[in-house]
Formats: structure tokens, sequence, C-alpha cells
């Protein structure tokens, strides 16, 4: 009997340690069946094809935002970011053809990107606030750029640019290869190279990686590269599929992002975190809204829900590492 | 000398308020204009009566994302509801959603021990979600003028929405500098678990300031929208971002445990002067965002500086 109980209570460690450890995943497995018996057309391919192309802008992005918040830092001019190389690569497509506007599109992210990876990497300046000053500046430039008129691309069926919106790979959608793709590539290099461990070093504790000899800013400002490099392959999917932008194209996208790292258990506190469950948290946010509006809601109903799921998801995994449901202080 | 070197150390903001407001003077002929002070002030009152609420919430070492949410809602509820029960009732009504949406937020943080971060992102959100399930994505507009003409309204020389403004900063800073609640915000900021161990009811302490901070939150919808006279549900979009971005420049720290209402009001003018001075000089307002980021980054970059030096003095 003794060993009975004693096996029981290991099972319902080894069901807590389950839970805390892929509590995503089975949140995924539950909302995935929840929603299949709740309405026939979900389970569809097409259906799942849906969710998974209309995820690809937001998941990409999540992609770099989660090396980022691994490191330590935030990103919140992601946003901003998007709309600037969505409409850099538009309106430079018919001038200069799609090939080099894709390569000044890349550059020129990167570029930001760079000038926000030194100012948070090597001059150390508080990551919140100065995503925030950038996410000010580049609405400005984007602004100051198309003169508040929005771009688009004239020749819309005679370009190959066409391919990455809106074409598919081995019967794929494309935006659905380039984003799970980037997230599968990520989460190699996050697993299996020595950068990926020194970027977890980093976020989980700055002074020892320094101590351990990792040159710390150098690790913060590729994290920032990483993170613009995603928003310029979301730009070319966005462009693509739109074959024009408006000016503001990314606004808010920023906080969606977050919400979709935040659900994937990726702590905002840096060293820990995975680029796959990241996806599942974003998946998880557009699955949510696809049966919703499958079910006849409203599509403004699915704020309501990610509300309660983004705070719930964060509570369980607080929870379960302070070990009882609620704090104790007065 | 040593006064003004105290007001660079403590209030940078200030100097940076005096410069531009020098700046603008020779740059435009009517920025001088008594009339172009009252439209500052009115103009900022909106963010500026959030960011109130918010310095008090970032002393705490918290922060609150939902502020923009907020403030469409209570102007939906204040301009939707007052054709119903009268103008009166309809702001009370807003003002309370407000209060209540604070007291969850501050709940959920107390309780859980989750960040206010992910709280405050959750709501601001869901609380949006809230808009467009009471406004069906109407707009609404305000059927009695009285509504509208309250928020042109003056009393004496200065205008209405700038006297509640300016009264509510007075009362702020007395709260922060002059009471127990004050002493306490910035105990719970600069050290948790000494403010625990100190006696201080931390979660109760914070749920206050959450309130605080959804009340201004709800007040600013209240008189943005009778200055428009409508309500949008889009209404106050990026309004977080203005307000964080007021009250960093202000000088109060996002890790918590110092900053002013004084600073505060200092980072509401600064935005609110250079857009207004940018416009007279017909700039288009593209350029304000660009410039608006970059000063953001200075000032965090030049305060990081003086704090060293600071450090470094008090070294030797």
């Amino acid at each position: 009997m003794a060993t009975d109980i004693k096996t029981a209570a290991d099972h319902g460690a080894q069901l807590k340690a389950l839970l805390a450890q892929q509590g995503i995943l089975i949140a995924f497995i539950v909302f995935t069946i929840g929603f299949a018996f709740s309405s026939d057309r979900f389970m569809s391919a097409d259906n799942l094809m849906t969710v998974l192309r209309q995820a690809a802008i937001i998941g990409t992005i999540a992609v770099g935002v989660t090396v980022v918040v691994i490191g330590g830092n935030l990103d919140l001019s992601v946003g901003s970011l998007l709309s600037f190389a969505t409409v850099l690569v538009v309106d430079l497509h018919d001038k200069i053809g799609p090939a080099p506007a894709m390569l000044v599109m890349f550059v020129a992210t990167m570029g930001i990107g760079a000038i926000t990876g030194f100012l948070v990497g090597y001059l150390r300046l508080n990551s919140l606030i100065v995503t925030l000053g950038m996410l000010s500046a580049i609405q400005g430039i984007v602004l100051i750029y198309t003169g508040g008129q929005n771009v688009d691309i004239r020749e819309q069926d005679g370009t190959w640019f066409a391919v990455f919106g809106r074409g598919y790979v081995f019967g794929i959608a494309t935006p659905i290869v380039i984003f799970l793709g980037l997230a599968i590539l990520m989460e190699i290099v996050l697993r299996r190279t020595s950068y990926g461990r020194k970027v977890f070093a980093v976020g989980g504790n700055p002074t020892a990686a320094v101590f351990s000899g990792i040159n710390r800013s150098r690790m913060v400002f590729t994290t920032y590269l990483i993170s613009a490099f995603a928003v310029g392959c979301a730009a070319v999917i966005m462009g693509s599929r739109v074959m024009g932008s408006q000016n503001n194209v990314g606004q808010g996208y920023e906080l969606l992002v977050l919400a979709g790292v935040i659900l994937g258990g990726t702590s905002l506190l840096g060293g820990s975190g995975s680029v796959l469950k990241t996806v599942l948290g974003v998946l998880i946010l557009a699955i949510i809204q696809n049966a919703l509006i499958l079910m006849g809601y409203p599509y403004y109903t699915q704020w309501l829900v990610t509300w309660v799921v983004i705070i719930l998801a964060v509570w369980l995994d607080v929870a379960s590492k302070r070990g009882r449901l609620f704090t104790t202080f007065n | 000398m040593q006064q003004l070197k105290q007001l660079v150390l403590t209030q940078p903001i200030w100097l940076f308020v005096i410069a531009i407001t020098i700046f603008f003077s020779f740059g435009s002929p009517h920025f001088l204009d008594v009339q172009n002070f009252k439209n500052i002030l009115v103009q900022t009152s909106t963010i500026g009566l959030i960011a109130l609420g918010m310095t008090f919430v970032m002393i705490n070492g918290n922060i609150d994302l939902s502020v923009g949410a907020v403030v469409a809602l209570s102007a939906s509820l204040a301009v939707g509801l007052q054709s119903e029960v009268g103008i009166l009732p309809a702001v009370v009504v807003a003002l309370a959603a407000g209060i209540g949406l604070g007291f969850v937020n501050g709940m959920i943080v107390w309780k859980t021990g989750v960040d206010a971060f992910i709280v405050t992102l959750g709501a601001m959100i869901g609380v949006r979600g809230l808009v467009f399930l009471y406004t069906q994505e109407q707009s609404f507009f305000a059927t009695n003028f009285a509504y509208a003409d309250f928020g042109m309204s003056a009393v004496g020389p200065l205008p209405t929405l700038a006297i509640i403004f300016l009264g509510f900063a007075a009362l702020m800073h007395w709260i922060l500098t002059s009471t127990i609640h004050g002493r306490n915000t910035y105990a719970v900021g600069g050290n948790r678990e000494a403010a625990i161990n100190a006696g201080i009811k931390v979660g109760p302490h914070m749920v206050v300031n959450f309130m605080i901070v959804g009340f201004f939150a709800a007040l600013a919808g209240v008189t943005l929208s009778t200055q428009m006279g409508a309500a949008t549900p889009n209404l106050g979009r990026d309004f977080e971002l203005w307000t964080i971005t007021a009250v960093v420049l202000g000088g109060t720290k996002l890790a918590g445990g110092s900053g002013s209402v004084i600073g505060t009001l200092g980072g509401v003018l600064a935005i609110g002067i250079l857009r207004n001075g940018m416009n007279l000089m017909q700039v288009p307002a593209f350029y304000v965002l660009v410039i608006l980021g970059v000063i953001l980054i200075a000032v965090l970059f030049i305060d990081r500086q003086v704090g060293r030096k600071g450090a470094q003095e008090l070294r030797t």
C-alpha cells in the first residue's frame, strides 16, 4: 500500500512538472479539440491552413522578438518597423525592381535594428524606453518618407514578388513556409549552437555571463539584428500579400506579438523561453480568433478571450514556480 | 547658482521646457500669445491627467498599459449613456468604470503575482474588446450641447479643462509629498520586500494606485469627449505610449522608487509645447514623432550619465 501511495504522489509530481513545462502544448491541444467539436468547419484542412496563414506575419515577428526577450530585453519598435519595411519594399518595387527593393529594405531595416541594438546593447539603456522612442521615431520616418500617402504596386499580376504572400511552395502557402522555416531555424540556433547558449546566459544572469567571458553588449546587439531581420521577412509577406501598404500597417503589432511570446511562456525577465512555444502561443491566439468567428461571434470577442487567456497562462506559470496559487503578502 | 544646478540635476526636463519656450517664441510670433498658452494647457490636459495617475503607479514599480482603452470606454459610456440617464449620472458611471477596471488590474497584480506589464497588456487588449462590445463599433455624439459647451468653457481667465488638470496636479503633488500614502508609494517602489517587512499593506496600497490611474484615465476620457462632443471606439489608441513617454521624460524611473508630479508636469508640457510650437512653425506633424523619439532616448542617456556622476560624487 505504502508504495502505491508513493507512486501516486510521484505521478502527481510528474503531472505537475509536465503541466508546468508543457502547459502551452497541452493548452494548444485542448483548444484545438474543443474548437473541433464546436464547429464542423474548424478542422477542415482549408481552415487550418487559413489559421496558419493569418498567424504568419505576427508569428514571424514573434520569432525574432522571442530571441530579444530571451536575451533579457523588450522590443516595442517592431510594429513601426514593420510599417517602415513594408512601405519601403512596396514603394521601391516599382522603382528599382523586386530583388533590389528587398535588398535595400533588409539593409535599411536591419540598420535601424542595429541602432536599437547599439543603444540597448552598448549604451546599456533601458530597452522598454529605447524601443518606445524608436516606435515613435520610426513611425515619423515612415510618414515623412510617404508624405502621409499610402503606397502600392501597380503591376500586381506580372511580378514574381507575389510569390511571398500569395504563392505556394510544394503546395504549402509561402507565408507559412517562411514563418515555420524561420521558427525552426531559430530554435536550432538557440538550442544547438554556442551562440544560442550565450543568448540564454546573457538573459538569465548578465553578470555571470560577463564573468564567463561572453561579450554581453555584442550579444544583445545581435538579438536586435535578428528581430529586425524577422520584421523584414514579415514585411515581405505583408507587402506581397497586400501589394500595397498603409503607412501605419504595423501599428499595435508590437503588443499582439508580445502577447504571443508571453503566452508561449517566455519570461519577460529573460534567460528562458522557446521559439517553438512562441509559435504555439501565436497559434493559440490565431485559433481562438478563427474559432470564435466560425462560431458566429463578432471579431472583437477574441480580445476579451485573449485578456483572460494571457493572464491565466502567466498566472499558472508563476503559481507553479511559487508552489501556491495566490501571493501571501498583504 | 546652486539652486540652478539643483534644478538641472533633479528636474532636467524643466530646463528643456524653458529652452523650447524661448526657441519657439523666436520661431513664431503667435507662440507667446496668452491664448496659445491656454490652448497648450487644454491640449495637454488629456495625456496630463492620465500621466498624474501613471506617475503613482510607476513610482510603485508597476505600469499600466490599459489606460488608452479605458479612455475609450469611459468616453463611450459618458456620451452613450447621457441621452438616457442624463449627463451627470453618465459621467459618474464612466468614472466608476475606470476605477473598477483599475481595481481589477490591481487585484490581479496583487493576488496572482503576475507582472503589471503583462496584466495590463492583457487588459489593454480586453478592455478595447469591452469598448467594441458596448458601442457595437459605433461612434456616439453628444445630443445635449451642454456637454460640448463644458469642454469649451472657461472659469475667469482659464479654460475649465486646464483648471481641472492643474487642480488635480496640485492635489496629486500634495498627496505624493505630504501624506502617508505618498510616502508609502516611494517605499513600495524602492524596495517592496522592505516595505512588506515594515508593515506597509503593500497589496491594498498598489490596488489603490491602480484605481487612481483608472480614475484619471476615465476622467481624461470624459474631458476629451467634451472637447469633441463625441466618442469613437478607437479613441485613446497609443495614449499609453504617450503617457509613459511623458512620465519618463519627467524623471520617473521604470524600476520604481523615484519620480515626482512636478517632473511629470514638465514631461507633459514638453510634449505639448513641442507639438504646438512646431505646428505654429508649420513643421509637418510627422517630424514631431521623430523628435520626440530622439528626445526620449536622449533624456534616458543624459539621465544615466548624470546619475553616474552623482554616484561618483557620493563615493569621493
